[in-house]
């Protein structure tokens, strides 16, 4: 298909299900109309008429409460949710009932829906618009948790969540949808639930997802200068989590990092090393290291909020005392 | 900035001036670079909700108000020049550079804050409507929001209980017929807002937003009910001149809609109430005018100029400054790994 950007391959993405499966609705704030807050619907209203894609009051719980109802009634809904700020809002019916329903039912009936949400920093929208939640979606048991970083996995990587029994949350970067890159729109880089590994090195693996992939690239190029090759592994999905992959690496290579832009405390990136050094005790020379947000809110001053989240100095940094 | 004058309207007049005058400079400041991002949301043709409901109010009262909430936060007082330092992120704001636009506060003037959360807000004047009785205090409480936030069940759970503990709340819905891109015919199957309070027990209004003096009438009277314990829900009927914030050029309304809403201009319509009673004349204005745009022009050059928050400034407030700031990711860095060398 050749090069597109991130926005254009989740619209692609959206755009295939949607013929492929009459089934399939898209249900959300500006979706239509607008063509979504960030541009990723434009057209598909047009393309596939109003009772496909569904412009909804600010109404964030029923939303996602509607999605479910569908979901258990024949649908594939894909819920959009402008901001993943506001998943505390729908807190209610994802985790108390989209994520249980099939477990609490016996397994009588499972919830096929896609919660399509866009988290993270880079526009300085403040505190209430720049946030990484991801940890209060891989905390709770039911939910499959997608996060792209890559214009392939934009499109692949969505894909494969509309192909999924149970609810998916779905989280895009904001900072990436302009992005650019090449898409093989038929083949999928690796299956889903599995990692991808783009850069393999000795001295030390860095197990990262969504745009912090790409501040651990930039990192590895510089770090590669200083003689110290970096794995990149790029998990792609967090729930299901490839441990195989992580596990595999980091026995190679004895040093690990994790990298995400969610708050360290309690968050992603804690559950990640406490993975791996329960994993791969006997092969650490170090502790694992977690390179976080900072345990803050996000500024809207962009000076403040570039540093409350890694950056590829940052990584740099703790990958050179690491290896010292 | 004093605007004072004989005339009731003139008065009311000079502040939605002020509004319209600062709310086109947060504009230039977005073109010039020099703002916070792109999250600002003018509140260009609702001036009179702001001032009318503004006016009416008095010191001691709070109130909260939703992302588009620059005008109703001048017009309970606050300076243009700190609004403007702290939409640009700078130190000197009124929340150190890290609220910004749509987290904009001030305790000293009532403002618990504005909003980024469609109705996130609106229950704050619940609680501070307890206290005022807690505290056998006269203070009111006021709810600014938009006609997107009457799609948000916490609304109505906030009047359900205003209404049942008779507190002395106000909640006013700016109804400028858009919730971002939606249309109010299309989020809402009667768009007859102001009927909602009925349900609730609540007193309801509706009034031309376009009437400055009108609105200041209707919520002085709701306002005089709400201290007595009959709180109110007043829906002020407006039209949003521009796009939903400023990157947004309004695709999915046509020019002549838009064109036709723009006629709709309180401020406007409360000059040429002015001269034609002969209240104040034309040049008055124009110089009244004048003197508003060198103020606000003075907003962005100080803002510019304003000092950056100091980088170290990122951990504070996030608890008391009594207590013990959160730990850097370099700061644990260095200890786990420092000792390891």
């Amino acid at each position: 298909m050749g090069k597109t950007t991130y926005r254009d391959a989740l619209r692609q993405a959206l755009s295939d299900s949607m013929t492929t499966d009459p089934n399939v609705v898209l249900i959300g704030e500006e979706v239509g109309r607008y063509g979504g807050a960030y541009g990723v619907t434009k057209g598909l209203i047009d393309e596939f008429g109003p009772d496909r894609v569904i412009d909804t009051p600010i109404s964030e719980p029923s939303i996602v409460g509607a999605a479910v109802g569908a979901a258990m009634s024949g649908l594939r809904p894909v819920a959009e949710l402008m901001y993943v700020d506001f998943i505390g809002m729908t807190m209610d019916q994802l985790a108390n009932q989209a994520a249980k329903i099939r477990y609490m039912f016996g397994g009588q009936i499972g919830v096929p829906m896609i919660l399509r949400t866009q988290g993270g920093t880079g526009r300085s929208a403040g505190a209430q618009h720049s946030q990484s939640l991801e940890a209060y979606v891989m905390h709770t048991p039911g939910l499959r948790l997608a996060m792209p970083a890559t214009v392939s996995d934009a499109y692949h990587l969505l894909r494969q969540s509309m192909a999924q029994p149970d609810p998916v949350v779905f989280i895009e970067h904001k900072a990436l949808y302009a992005t650019s890159g090449e898409l093989d729109d038929q083949t999928p880089v690796v299956p889903w639930g599995k990692a991808h590994v783009p850069r393999q090195g000795d001295d030390l693996v860095i197990v990262t997802y969504s745009r912090q992939l790409h501040y651990a690239i930039s990192a590895a190029d510089t770090l590669a200068k200083d003689g110290i090759e970096a794995t990149i592994i790029d998990l792609r999905t967090l729930n299901p989590l490839d441990i195989d992959t992580i596990r595999t690496h980091v026995e190679r290579c004895g040093h690990a990092m994790v990298v995400s832009e969610g708050v360290m405390t309690a968050g992603v990136a804690a559950e990640l090393a406490a993975r791996i050094s329960e994993e791969c005790f006997d092969f650490l020379e170090n502790p694992v290291i977690r390179i976080a947000g900072e345990d803050i809110p996000i500024s809207v001053s962009p000076l403040l909020e570039t540093n409350s989240v890694p950056t590829p100095e940052l990584i740099v940094d703790a990958a050179r005392m690491m290896r010292s | 900035m004093e605007t004072q004058t004989n005339s009731r309207l003139a008065d009311l007049y000079a502040m939605m001036r002020r509004i319209r005058t600062f709310e086109e400079r947060v504009g230039e400041l977005f073109v010039r670079g020099q703002s916070a991002g792109s999250m600002l949301h003018l509140s260009i043709g609702e001036e009179a909700a702001a001032v009318g409901v503004g006016t009416a109010m008095r010191d001691g009262d709070t109130f909260t108000t939703h992302h588009r909430g620059h005008g109703v936060f001048l017009a309970r007082g606050a300076d243009p020049r700190l609004m403007m330092a702290e939409i640009a992120g700078k130190e000197t704001g009124y929340c150190s550079g890290k609220g910004g636009s749509m987290h904009i506060a001030d305790m000293k003037l009532g403002h618990l804050g504005a909003n980024a959360i469609v109705g996130g807000g609106i229950p704050f004047v619940v609680g501070a409507g307890l206290a005022a009785r807690q505290k056998s205090s006269d203070s009111l409480s006021v709810a600014f929001f938009g006609d997107g936030a009457t799609g948000q069940g916490i609304l109505y759970e906030s009047m359900n209980m205003a209404a049942l503990w008779r507190l002395p709340v106000l909640f006013v819905c700016i109804n400028n017929q858009y919730g971002m891109g939606t249309r109010i015919d299309n989020a809402t199957a009667d768009p007859d807002l102001y009927k909602r309070a009925i349900p609730f027990g609540l007193r309801g209004a509706s009034v031309d937003g376009t009437d400055v003096e009108a609105v200041a009438e209707i919520a002085g009277k709701m306002i005089t009910d709400a201290r007595a314990g009959k709180p109110g829900f007043l829906v002020v009927d407006c039209y949003r001149f521009y796009g939903h914030a400023r990157m947004d050029k309004s695709p999915y309304r046509d020019d002549a809609e838009e064109s036709e809403g723009r006629l709709r201009d309180p401020v406007i319509k409360a000059r040429e109430t002015l001269i034609s009673r002969g209240e104040i004349d034309g040049s008055s204005l124009d110089e009244m005018d004048q003197n508003i745009a060198a103020e606000m022009d003075a907003t962005i050059d100080f803002a510019a100029d304003a000092r950056e928050p100091q980088l170290d400034s990122i951990f504070d407030d996030v608890y008391d400054p009594s207590t013990p700031p959160p730990e850097s990711v370099r700061g644990r860095l260095a200890r786990i790994l420092g000792q390891r060398q």
